[in-house]
């Protein structure tokens, strides 16, 4: 095989960095943008807001713990968006350390203080069932400590992106740290069956049956779609301004164009 | 429903959050898709929506 067919054979990295140029063009993500965003926004609005209101006024309470149930409603969909938006983080990384992505960097920017905000959610939400439950808003159980190391990972990755002059070295740093990070998730997952945990092992498996009744499985679905079209909705808008700041930071470098924007603000 | 402060703030806290998250990204769309177009327009160039050709 020679020099010429070695590259007119694309290797499967070749094949993947086309594909996710395809969409680093920033005029054309924001054209895709504009179209997915009402298709995330609308239905996100209404699954959570039926997701929710089933759950709070038409699921029936739980045998055991009673009303206090319904917060699951809200607690599960945080708990999955938090370790999912994570995951988000560590592709972006992965886009930006070997393909040199430059929507992954800006796309990792934004997914950061969402994913953090659902993260810090998930752990009050979590705090407030288990004062009436467990008698006590926290314990240093394996998977709510592997959660707040989570929300660490989170603040540390938005300290980290900000923390140097020249963006790309922030950016960087940051993805490096997402993917070190990542070793989190496997813990989270797996801490209630490697560890004896006060917090309860999973309900709904890949593997197995759910092990609640379909009556509470329903809303928390819908509100778990709700929740994850509600997350992508935000981080699309985040990421259309993010590549617009960086276009206006563009314009405004230029001398030229400084002094127009300077003669505009001044007229 | 003894535990319904719980629920409530629950409830009360996450939807909070995302409004804030929402309009937060709303009026920081809003305000960039504005200073985008307002730049264009002096350079000269037609502002058109969803385009930004610069580096990103």
């Amino acid at each position: 095989m020679n020099g010429r067919n070695l590259s007119a054979t694309p290797t499967l990295t070749g094949r993947a960095g086309a594909l996710f140029h395809r969409y680093a063009n920033p005029g054309r993500f924001l054209r895709l943008g504009d179209r997915m965003q009402p298709w995330l926004t609308w239905p996100a609005l209404v699954l959570t807001l039926v997701g929710l209101g089933w759950g709070l006024f038409f699921s029936p309470a739980d045998w055991q713990q009673g009303d206090s149930v319904r917060i699951m409603y809200v607690h599960v969909p945080c708990a999955w968006l938090a370790s999912s938006g994570y995951f988000a983080l560590v592709v972006c990384s992965v886009l930006s350390l070997v393909w040199r992505h430059p929507l992954a960097d800006l796309a990792a920017v934004e997914i950061g203080p969402v994913g953090a905000c659902v993260t810090a959610v998930c752990l009050a939400t979590g705090s407030l069932w288990g004062k009436p439950m467990w008698g006590t808003w926290w314990v240093w159980d394996a998977r709510l400590t592997s959660v707040l190391v989570l929300f660490f990972l989170y603040l540390g990755h938005i300290a980290l992106i900000r923390a140097f002059d020249d963006p790309q070295r922030g950016y960087r740093a940051a993805a490096i740290l997402a993917l070190a990070g990542g070793v989190d998730l496997p813990i989270i997952k797996f801490s209630v069956q490697w560890w004896n945990t006060l917090h309860q092992p999973d309900s709904i498996t890949l593997t197995g049956a759910p092990t609640m009744s379909h009556s509470m499985l329903w809303p928390l679905a819908i509100s778990t779609l709700g929740f994850t079209l509600g997350f992508a909705a935000i981080v699309v808008a985040r990421l259309r301004a993010g590549v617009m700041e960086s276009r206006i930071r563009a314009l405004l470098s230029s001398p030229r164009r400084a002094r127009d924007a300077a003669t505009e603000q001044a007229a | 429903m003894t535990h319904l402060p719980y629920i409530l703030a629950s409830y009360g806290l996450a939807l909070g959050v995302a409004l804030v998250l929402s309009i937060g990204a709303a009026l920081r769309l809003r305000r960039d898709r504005a200073r985008l177009a307002s730049l264009e327009a002096a350079r000269g160039g037609t502002p058109r929506r969803g385009q930004a050709g610069g580096s990103a």
